[in-house]
């Protein structure tokens, strides 16, 4: 009985320990930003700040150029919630088509969505940006956004694994009441799978939160810029003299991903966890 | 099949039939039934239509055009010339450059990738064991991989690594010598490998998803026979974890070969080339030199190079890959 117990304080120390390296640069991140800006790199692994200079986020988000944070945080909200809504909505559609309706080719269709799941971006960037170019779409939302509406093959993989567990009988009974498949689909299908839905919002919305590589080429327009650019260019080494702002903004720049993490974490780890199982 | 058949072709139903009575009635059924299945089509078809038309025009055209474009000379501005293979015959023989890369980017996934699993799968394996705060636990090291995509990890990176970031400030306070990390050119590389490793947390809950898939009774049975919990590890655990280790190895190896964002933030390439990734490679061509050409044949070799790659794990996994229904 004693052993066991011995065993489980070992057990748990060594998972504490652990647990505090790795979580160890993101407090020290956060500290940092309530540091005296000077101060930042006197005893840098230090985790207690000399006192809270809440003013780091306050010159922060003064930003540069004239240009504050509120600009790159309200585009990156507008670009984040209307590309999530595009890429949810239509692999729902996208992915009850798949899961429920018999038609010729739907085999080869899937393949070739599943195909595209495992096709780096990287491969068709460059002549996607000719082509959005050749429409004048430089340094607009367009080419980020408008692309999510023709579904994303991960959230429809996931939505359709999620689709496959309803009974057959609901949608039986319900064309036996005279629904048609998209009464079906909106009706019984869409309030069911709301969690797979969930999901994919929330993988979406940190997507696009993060994306960096898309607006990094497409947009040139510092007021168009989202959080993730604007960082970039604020934390530009050779002109950064503010380090307590600029720790300041890179916490604040993550709070948006952090408060979806911890509200609906049950959603996440359901996702991940079975998108790897089932496939 | 036969059913199917009287849907597409119905000649021959008609052919059969003599009795001008049933031929009616067959006439009369047919349209019905091909209206029906017509019908069916067209939904499936109107419900798939986003993927089409997005596999069309985002997808499939953009990849042949890149493929032309990839024996061009292409620059943004003037008209693509023709060019034939000059672009891949540059790349393979007269730029020194690319070679680095491919040495630099081989080195970074050939060790950050499994690195990464290996990480993930130990400490799926200890959560595994913990029967308290679980949650706690697994919520916390979840959390670099969460943010770890965020640009703002990267730029906490490079300090964290700088000379004067809190990585030598601790080795300072132990009485150990600093180093400057990100300046020299054989330690660089290291920093973006531990940020990659670092963030093991989704292949972690994938693993530990998988874990709690094994059946408590294999293993009841094999202390039965005298197993430990090594040997259970190694006859149990691991066998039956190999499809997730599988699916896991492919999506991360993908992801490894793609890394941007690290090596354009925390080392932007340097020092002396020694972490410029693939990728950041054929961005600065194609946008920082507008060689579009040579950048789509960047492409296509690092296309070729993944479903390789890909092709040598999937027809590895036989070997190594344990079905349960399979055997057994």
């Amino acid at each position: 009985m004693n052993s066991k117990k011995t065993k489980k304080i070992i057990q748990h120390t060594i998972m504490i320990i652990f647990t505090l390296i790795m979580i160890y640069p993101l407090v020290w991140m956060f500290s940092s930003s309530l540091k005296e800006s000077s101060s930042v790199f006197v005893d840098a692994h230090s985790l207690i700040p000399d006192g809270l200079h809440f003013e780091n986020y306050i010159l922060g988000w003064k930003g540069f150029g004239g240009i504050s944070f509120s600009t790159f945080f309200i585009n990156s909200a507008i670009i984040s919630i209307i590309a999530t809504i595009g890429s949810i909505a239509s692999s729902a559609v996208i992915a009850y088509g798949f899961a429920r309706i018999k038609f010729a080719g739907k085999t080869i269709w899937f393949v070739c969505m599943m195909l595209t799941m495992m096709l780096p971006f990287e491969m068709v960037m460059i002549p996607q940006y000719i082509m959005f170019n050749k429409f004048g779409w430089i340094d607009t939302y367009l080419p980020l956004i408008l692309p999510t509406f023709f579904g994303i093959p991960f959230f429809i993989f996931l939505i359709m694994q999620f689709i496959r567990t309803i009974p057959m009988e609901l949608d039986e009974a319900a064309k036996i009441d005279g629904c048609n498949n998209f009464s079906i689909f909106f009706r019984i299908i869409v309030p069911l799978i709301v969690p797979a839905m969930m999901t994919s919002a929330i993988f979406s919305f940190y997507w696009r939160w993060d994306d960096f590589m898309g607006p990094l080429i497409y947009l040139s327009t510092p007021e168009k810029y989202p959080v993730s650019l604007a960082l970039k260019l604020f934390s530009d080494p050779n002109s950064v003299t503010n380090w307590g702002a600029m720790f300041a903004m890179s916490s604040l720049s993550i709070v948006p991903i952090f408060i979806i993490f911890f509200f609906f974490q049950r959603y996440i780890v359901d996702g991940i966890s079975t998108s790897g199982l089932k496939s | 099949m036969i059913p199917k058949k009287s849907e597409h072709s119905p000649a021959p139903l008609e052919e059969v039939s003599t009795n001008p009575d049933l031929k009616k009635k067959v006439n009369f059924v047919k349209p019905r039934r091909k209206v029906k299945s017509d019908n069916h089509n067209v939904t499936g078809y109107l419900f798939i239509s986003p993927f089409l038309i997005g596999f069309f025009s985002l997808t499939i055209f953009p990849i042949l055009y890149s493929f032309y474009l990839s024996f061009t000379d292409y620059d943004l501005l003037g008209t693509p010339n023709w060019i034939g293979f000059d672009n891949y015959v540059r790349m393979f023989k007269d730029d020194p450059t690319f070679w680095k890369v491919m040495k630099v980017t081989f080195f970074y996934a050939g060790v950050a990738v499994p690195i990464r699993l290996v990480f993930a799968l130990l400490v799926a394996l200890a959560l595994n064991k913990v029967v308290e705060m679980v949650g706690l636990y697994r919520t916390l090291l979840y959390l670099p991989s969460i943010v770890g995509g965020s640009i703002a990890i990267s730029i906490m990176w490079r300090q964290l690594f700088g000379n004067d970031g809190a990585v030598n400030s601790v080795l300072a306070s132990i009485g150990l010598p600093t180093h400057s990390w990100l300046g020299d050119p054989d330690t660089a590389i290291w920093t973006l490998i531990i940020l990659y490793g670092w963030q093991f947390g989704s292949s972690m809950l994938i693993f530990l998803a998988g874990l709690r898939n094994i059946p408590k009774t294999y293993y009841e049975a094999s202390s039965v026979d005298g197993a430990g919990p090594i040997k259970q590890f190694f006859i149990i655990t691991l066998p039956l974890l190999t499809p997730v280790i599988l699916f896991n190895t492919i999506m991360q190896v993908i992801q490894g070969f793609m890394a941007f964002t690290p090596s354009f933030v925390v080392t932007n390439g340097g020092p002396v080339n020694s972490t410029l990734l693939y990728v950041l490679y054929m961005y600065r061509r194609a946008f920082e030199y507008f060689d579009m050409g040579y950048a789509s044949a960047m492409a296509w070799v690092m296309l070729v190079i993944i479903a390789i790659f890909t092709a040598i794990i999937f027809k590895s996994s036989p070997h190594w890959v344990h079905y349960e229904s399979e055997n057994k």
